[in-house]
């Protein structure tokens, strides 16, 4: 039942409220993209959906985009369908592309792209906001992969839009280049944009989302602010050797999950201090301890291996 | 703050279309002049067989006109079937595989002005090739076609690109980005060579005369040789019909390929 009905007239609750994604399923063949995805995006706030690669990324962007259809659930975009018309013309989009037209110049593409939309930014503003105006008259073909990466960004600002979609917007960017990405869309979130964003970096969705939605294989598996979803990941990982049972480990409080690695227990926790006392209370045998910090991708790591597990 | 960053929708006013049209018909058109591999190709072998075949060669009559006159319709017709294939498949194919029509579908972008955009830069190209073809016949081949029939030769060949400008449609919908010139050319040159664009038709052997009559290539260039004075006697209508007949079938291929890239995504 992939319905796409019944949009209510603009009410209090559809203007705060930017996009919603209702139970949402997808399947490509036998394979299942996205599972009973729920996703709200707040309007005028930055929405990062985090995840590895093959998560279901951009998947719940396509959907939200109308470029997909539901295998069940409903998908609403500012209130309405998100492959009509209508709503395309206050939308705008940053994809991951393979091959772009490569014989057009900078300025053509922010051109035509302006072209579609009822009420663009000026020319120049969206060079300038994507800090290409240098590379206005170079062709697109002659670009590096940072400067293309921004052309794109520029393509989905040109026309003013009230809701951005960027997919992987940073991938292949240098730090340096990285930066000023986020400088950039930091600015339309305070400009009043409401902005999803997906990332495979931590990092990314902690620099710049009010809210982070992290997604493993088609599920939601955590959600909140960033402190909420770092408070989560932001541990600590324990290995010894111990004749305690994993099951009591993750009973202990503070013990996130605990796996056991070639005769080793390895316990990720945000609270390692409680839990090393109950370990030395309750074992007096334990030995060959390390206690390391999880890096954020690893901590990462560690929760979207959690609810696999 | 929430309230003002979505402003209702209403108010928005719909971009023009027709302009947003023109837009894309010209950077489509800037696009592809720029890239070598469509632009000289389609542009200059035609005229490269013409000057090699009829200026530098020819010095007889094919059925009753001058080699230099015979050979327009023959590498026009060729020009504009190689304009109007590799202007709307190549590009289809390659930006449907890529990714790059994604990205137009994310946008507002008009369905319509996709189209629209790549048959009219075809008709350009279509255009160009008759032009410089009559140019250098003219100039250097002692041509001398009425006006009238100049105008009208030109006219018909590049209306008649519209029914390749379908088949490139069908094409670009069930060919890989990659290997879409290479699908081309296996319909293209096959077809030009049966229909008589490059050997009289005449000369070509009886059982390739008769395969020649269900190709559309055969039919378009029957209805430019008949305006030099060169047809066969077969009333133009005929050609005409089946040049639209071919189109129509050519637009029910197209419009499966699309509908089975919408399925893909529902």
């Amino acid at each position: 039942m992939a319905t796409l009905e019944m949009f209510p007239a603009i009410d209090k609750v559809s203007r705060d409220r930017a996009a919603l994604m209702n139970n949402v399923s997808k399947n490509y063949g036998p394979v299942q993209a996205l599972k009973d995805f729920n996703l709200e995006v707040r309007a005028g706030e930055l929405t990062a959906v985090l995840g590895p690669n093959g998560a279901g990324k951009t998947t719940a962007i396509k959907l939200l985009l109308g470029l997909v259809r539901p295998n069940s659930g409903r998908v609403s975009v500012l209130g309405g369908n998100p492959a009509n018309a209508a709503t395309r013309l206050r939308i705008g989009a940053m994809l991951q592309v393979g091959r772009v037209p490569e014989t057009l110049r900078v300025r053509e593409h922010v051109d035509l792209f302006s072209s579609y939309y009822p009420e663009p930014l000026p020319r120049s503003e969206t060079l300038a906001i994507a800090g290409i105006e240098n590379l206005r008259d170079r062709k697109f073909g002659d670009l590096s992969a940072g400067q293309k990466q921004r052309v794109l960004f520029a393509l989905a600002i040109c026309g003013n839009p009230d809701l951005l979609f960027l997919d992987e917007p940073t991938v292949g960017l240098d730090v340096e280049a990285r930066r000023l990405l986020w400088d950039e869309i930091r600015n339309l979130v305070a400009g009043g944009k409401t902005v999803v964003l997906t990332t495979h970096y931590l990092e990314e969705a902690d620099a710049l989302a009010d809210r982070v939605v992290v997604i493993n294989k088609g599920s939601i598996i955590a959600q909140g602010t960033p402190a909420e979803v770092k408070a989560r990941t932001a541990g600590k990982k324990i290995r010894c050797f111990t004749q305690l049972t994993a099951t009591l480990i993750r009973n202990l409080p503070g013990v996130a999950d605990v796996q056991e690695d070639r005769g080793t227990t390895v316990i990720h926790t945000s609270r390692p201090e409680d839990v090393l006392r109950e370990l030395f209370r309750r074992d007096s045998q334990i030995s060959g301890l390390e206690v390391a910090g999880a890096g954020l991708e690893e901590a990462f790591l560690a929760l979207t291996q959690e609810k696999v597990n | 703050m929430a309230s003002t960053a979505l402003a209702p929708a209403a108010n928005l006013k719909q971009p023009n279309v027709i302009g947003v049209c023109f837009k894309e018909a010209k950077y489509e058109f800037l696009k592809n002049l720029r890239f070598p591999m469509f632009s000289v190709s389609t542009v200059v072998l035609p005229i490269m067989f013409y000057v090699l075949f009829g200026l530098i060669m020819g010095h007889q009559a094919i059925g009753g006109i001058g080699v230099t006159t015979y050979l327009i319709p023959a590498y026009g017709t060729f020009g504009v079937i190689g304009a109007s294939l590799f202007g709307t498949a190549a590009g289809l194919a390659s930006e449907r595989g890529f990714g790059w029509l994604e990205v137009k579908k994310a946008s507002p972008m008009p369905t319509l002005a996709y189209f629209f955009a790549k048959i009219v830069m075809s008709m350009i190209f279509s255009a160009t090739d008759v032009l410089l073809l009559l140019l250098l016949g003219a100039t250097f081949g002692g041509v001398h076609l009425p006006a009238l029939v100049t105008f009208k030769l030109l006219l018909t060949l590049v209306a008649g690109s519209l029914p390749f400008c379908a088949m490139g449609l069908a094409l670009g919908y069930f060919a890989g980005p990659t290997s879409a010139p290479a699908l081309i050319n296996i319909f293209y040159l096959p077809m030009s060579f049966c229909s008589g664009l490059w050997i009289p038709f005449m000369f070509l052997p009886k059982f390739v005369q008769r395969v020649a009559v269900y190709l559309p290539a055969y039919h378009l260039s029957q209805l430019a040789f008949h305006l030099v004075g060169a047809g066969t006697g077969i009333a133009a209508k005929t050609h005409w019909e089946a040049l639209i007949g071919f189109a129509l079938i050519c637009l029910g291929v197209a419009r499966i390929g699309y509908q089975r890239d919408q399925r893909a995504r529902a």
